[in-house]
């Protein structure tokens, strides 16, 4: 059958088997091999890609049941000018990846979350990755990580607000 | 504010950018935060097939026919392959990593659940799958062997019908330490507690599963396999043992890895078959098992029933141990341990104690189960060790009606006592141990957490509190004491510095994780001075990198660690032999501080790295009998194992309701010695304490009585999520190691080892007021409901 649907901005399209995992598709026929896929039966979490805005685990969704939509991963959150999302610096700072095999997954989720929650609480963050497993870093880095981010973009608001007001006191 | 540079309040000293050791962001982070990591199962090649395995449902059962002839007509298949067909080549039993034998493919019987019966090459994996459903095998049940206990009684079927003569499912008995002498220190002592205490058989379940692509090419007879193998070069030996492929022929890669904890050491027969697929097609052949295959058919870990006793006067002076284990090593035995260790390292199961005698003794058995052994992160068996020594250290604290950290206080090794020799001969190179305990003590607040525990029990509240001390042996070799299948355990390490001063060096062990192209760049830059982000870590492929035994029981550190300061030590030599002619000084009239060697009494005048690297490959003469050049490969044979130790107090809450245990806190005081990287160290332990919340609380490979594994997918076998674990609270002491060339000690097993007991031990704690003494893990809510009804089970 075919499918069509975008993918981190891009209209892509395929003729694939009606019971092709959205995960294969990623992977396989568009090589986003970021996507990673860990357990069959949406434990784990390293297939976790936003489907139409919500993290979805993609090795439980159709890539036929994506058609027509609109599908993020970890390959879209990096700016076209380079710069990398707050969580994926925040993942580096505060050494919240050691295989590297989630953490697309939690980068993922790490966005969904601050995008409607920008100031988390641990215990928000910890509920909020609770779907996903990370066997190397016991998770306390992630939840740092994921604060960083947090802090980062507060501050940037703020410098935003200042700089905003500034401008407007000059004009 | 520059949006790169900024960090926000609080993280300000994240990266403090060392020229040596220190806190140093990662270098292989940029990738994988990009979803550019380069995992086996992305390896894509032009013209590849996709491999599935055929597995056994039945855990013992004799072969009668297979009818493969269906899935041949499957339009997408290109082959077919039985144990009968690879019976034909000789390639239907491979060696294991314990000198023993296990199918690639079952030929005559299958030996467990899951056991590799057929495999199927085809056009993409969905056809593979599909394929595997057309393959018509009939079995004759046999009675399956799954209690352990039960192995070994006279009418158990024997599962090892393949070995010549077998007529019983014994694999081996080793002991350690003198018998009659413990015996003695039995009869004198004034205490002595017996327990029995199972490990449960838990899997390592790295997050990546195993996997290949074997790509042999025909007209070269060359083959590369992609593979995620924690040891690269011993693979590459394996294969040519097995396949009989010449060993220059043969290139093993192991790319990004997704987290190995000891699962990806052996030697799987889903490797040697893809291997084979690509041999009979000509074509590249992948296969990367599921999470169900993962769990049920690789290398599982522990699975030790040990019975302990602990000898002690009235006044808690601990006098001996001995202990008996039954040990299930599935229906091969294929742990991977030192040849000369069948039990591993469980030989230091006397703990962190100044003991007068010691003996075990370790039966191992074939049951009809996955073949393995040693895995998880468990530093061959000592997790099994520490468990043993800390809990029945515990349950006579209990006895004497002793605070469990006195009696560890009043028997822990003294600082003058090191180098200490235990009584099962091991040699402990240097341990300071109770400022570590103090440190935990004081970080947990122990004595404030005591009344509040009294506070709490006279409120009928359920909290317990739970230490555990442990020394790890880890860093194999030396290759005198310490090989796998004759292969020497040390590590070759190549250091290349380039004319600009810019470096590459090569390592024969592989990350699956642990940050070595970070650490390994940090060692080098300590010793030479050339910025770690100038030094580029090559390791994962055997085309590029000098031999080695590979990553896994903490060896990276003490063996490959060490072998990368000394050829730093090596090449910085020959540049103070170029510094002199540079300098036109004697060598005895220079003197280094990191990065460059000046003249003694006259600062002004020195030479850079950098400096004498442009001149070691430029033109114009270098002092008379020194080559061009600045390189030096070495291969470090380990002096000794190193000894990290720790202590740790874990803080648990007990629903009396539901029986649920919830972590409160959980405080690690680490010592490993030197600190290349204090935050790959802290991430390291960190996974460790995770590692033991699962296994205490959660993780159990379990088996049904005709052998169905029970754990075979992540909704059976339970691993903990960021709930249930609690923000941990870390602390550290150095104590270098002597014989170590920097000093440092393996860390990455330490948290694995050192922590299960802590946390059973505080959930017994809690449960003392039922008069309970011992629980086995894992600790689930059903099982600790029984132990609070008086109804303790034991695990099988």
């Amino acid at each position: 059958m075919q499918v069509s649907m975008i993918v981190n901005g891009e209209q892509v399209s395929g003729e694939i088997e009606p019971r092709l995992l959205l995960v294969h598709f990623l992977r396989d026929h568009l090589g986003l091999t970021g996507t990673h896929w860990g357990c069959d039966t949406s434990n784990c979490g390293a297939c976790v890609v936003w489907l139409d805005g919500e993290p979805v685990k993609s090795c439980t969704v159709l890539a036929a049941t994506a058609s027509g939509h609109e599908v993020r991963t970890v390959e879209g959150l990096e700016r076209e000018d380079g710069e990398l999302d707050p969580v994926q610096r925040g993942f580096t700072e505060c050494h919240g990846l050691q295989c590297g095999f989630c953490t697309p997954g939690m980068l993922m989720t790490a966005r969904w979350l601050l995008d409607r929650n920008p100031d988390p609480t641990d215990a928000e963050i910890r509920e909020a990755i609770s779907g996903q497993i990370c066997r190397c870093t016991g998770y306390a880095t992630i939840v740092r990580s994921i604060k960083w981010a947090a802090a980062y973009e507060a501050a940037r608001r703020e410098a935003a607000t200042a700089d905003a007001s500034s401008n407007g006191s000059a004009s | 504010m520059t949006a790169v540079d900024f960090r926000p309040p609080g993280f300000e000293n994240n990266d403090q950018k060392p020229i040596g050791y220190g806190r140093m962001l990662r270098k292989e982070d940029a990738r994988f935060i990009r979803g550019k990591g380069r995992y086996v199962d992305d390896v894509r090649l032009p013209g590849m097939l996709h491999l599935a395995i055929l597995r056994s449902p039945l855990a013992h059962a004799r072969i009668v026919r297979i009818d493969t002839s269906a899935a041949e007509a499957h339009p997408k298949v290109r082959a077919v392959v039985t144990g009968a067909m690879l019976a034909e080549r000789g390639l239907a039993w491979m060696p294991t990593l314990a000198g023993d034998v296990q199918a690639v493919l079952a030929t005559d019987k299958v030996r467990f659940q899951g056991q590799e019966v057929a495999f199927v090459v085809a056009e993409d994996r969905y056809a593979a799958r599909d394929a595997l459903e057309l393959i018509d095998v009939e079995y004759e049940p046999l009675d399956p062997v799954i209690d352990v206990r039960r192995a070994l009684a006279p009418d158990a079927p024997v599962i090892r019908t393949d070995l010549e003569g077998k007529t019983d499912n014994h694999i081996f008995d080793w002991e350690t330490g003198d018998a009659e002498e413990t015996e003695r220190a039995f009869a004198s002592a004034d205490v002595v507690v017996s327990q029995e205490i199972v490990y449960p058989r838990v899997h390592p379940a790295p997050l990546e599963t195993c996997g290949a692509v074997a790509d042999y090419d025909r007209v070269s007879g060359k083959l590369t396999l992609w593979s995620t193998t924690q040891a690269p070069h011993a693979h590459r030996t394996l294969y040519a043992l097995v396949a009989g492929l010449p060993e220059h022929k043969i290139r093993v890669i192991a790319p990004d890895i997704g987290g190995g904890f000891g699962g990806k050491v052996p030697i799987y027969p889903g490797y040697v078959c893809a291997i084979v697929g690509s041999m009979l097609t000509g074509r590249p052949v992948k296969w990367v098992e599921d999470r169900s295959e993962n769990l049920i058919s690789t290398g599982f870990a522990r699975d030790y029933i040990m019975r302990g006793e602990i000898a002690a006067t009235r006044d808690g002076k601990i006098l001996a141990i001995r202990t008996h284990v039954l040990a299930d090593h599935g229906a091969f035995n294929a742990q991977a341990a030192p040849s000369k260790y069948p039990a591993g390292f469980f030989g230091v199961f006397t703990g962190s104690y100044d003991l007068q005698a010691a003996y075990a003794k370790v039966t191992a058995v074939y049951t009809n189960k996955a073949p393995g052994g040693v895995a998880y992160a468990c530093s061959f068996r000592i997790t099994e060790a520490v468990y043993l020594v800390e809990r029945i250290v515990d349950r006579l604290a209990d006895e004497l009606g002793m605070d469990p950290v006195e009696l560890r206080l009043k028997n822990l090794l003294k600082p003058e006592q090191f180098p200490y020799k235990t009584k099962t001969g091991w040699v402990y190179d240097s341990g300071n141990y109770e400022p570590t305990l103090r440190k935990a003590m004081e970080i947990a607040g122990y004595h404030e957490l005591r009344k509040e525990q009294a506070e709490r029990r006279a409120r009928g509240e359920l909290m317990g509190i739970g230490v555990s001390f442990f020394t790890e042996a880890v860093g194999a070799g030396p290759r005198k004491h310490m090989d796998i299948l004759g292969l020497g355990m040390n590590d070759g390490c190549e250091l290349r510095v380039h004319p600009t001063g810019k470096a590459v060096l090569r390592l024969s062990v592989q990350t699956q994780g642990q940050g070595h192209e970070t650490t390994f760049a940090q060692i080098v830059a300590e010793e030479l001075g050339i910025p770690p982000d100038d030094i580029e870590v090559v390791h994962g492929d055997t085309d590029q990198t000098p031999f080695g035994l590979g990553t896994y029981g903490s060896r990276s550190t003490p063996v490959s660690g060490a072998a990368a300061a000394l050829v730093a030590r090596r090449i910085r030599d020959k540049a103070k032999i170029i510094a002199s002619g540079m300098l036109e000084v004697s060598v005895a009239d220079l003197e280094w501080r990191k990065g460059a060697f000046h003249v003694k009494g006259d600062p002004t005048r020195a030479v850079t790295i950098q400096d004498i690297a442009m001149r070691a490959h430029g033109a114009g003469d270098l002092p008379e009998g020194l080559e061009g050049g600045l390189d030096a490969q070495i291969c470090y044979n380990p002096e000794n194992l190193t000894y990290p130790h720790g202590a740790y107090i874990c803080v648990v809450d007990i629903d009396p309701g539901t029986a649920k245990v919830k972590v409160r806190r959980f405080v690690a005081v680490d010592d490993c010695g030197t600190r290349i990287n204090p935050m790959i160290i802290e991430g390291q332990v960190h996974g460790g304490l995770a590692d033991g919340v699962g296994m205490a609380l959660m993780e159990m490979i379990a088996f049904d009585e005709d052998g169905n594994c029970l754990g075979a997918s992540f909704m059976d076998y339970l691993l903990p999520t960021a709930l249930e674990v609690p923000d941990w609270e870390t602390g550290y002491t150095v104590t270098p190691s002597p014989h170590h060339p920097i000093g440092a000690k393996g860390i990455g097993e330490s948290a694995t080892v050192g922590s299960p007991p802590a946390i059973v031990n505080a959930v017994v704690d809690a449960l003392k007021p039922f008069g309970i003494r011992h629980v086995d893990m894992p600790l689930t809510p059903s099982r600790v409901w029984e132990a609070m009804q008086g109804r303790p089970q034991p695990p099988i």
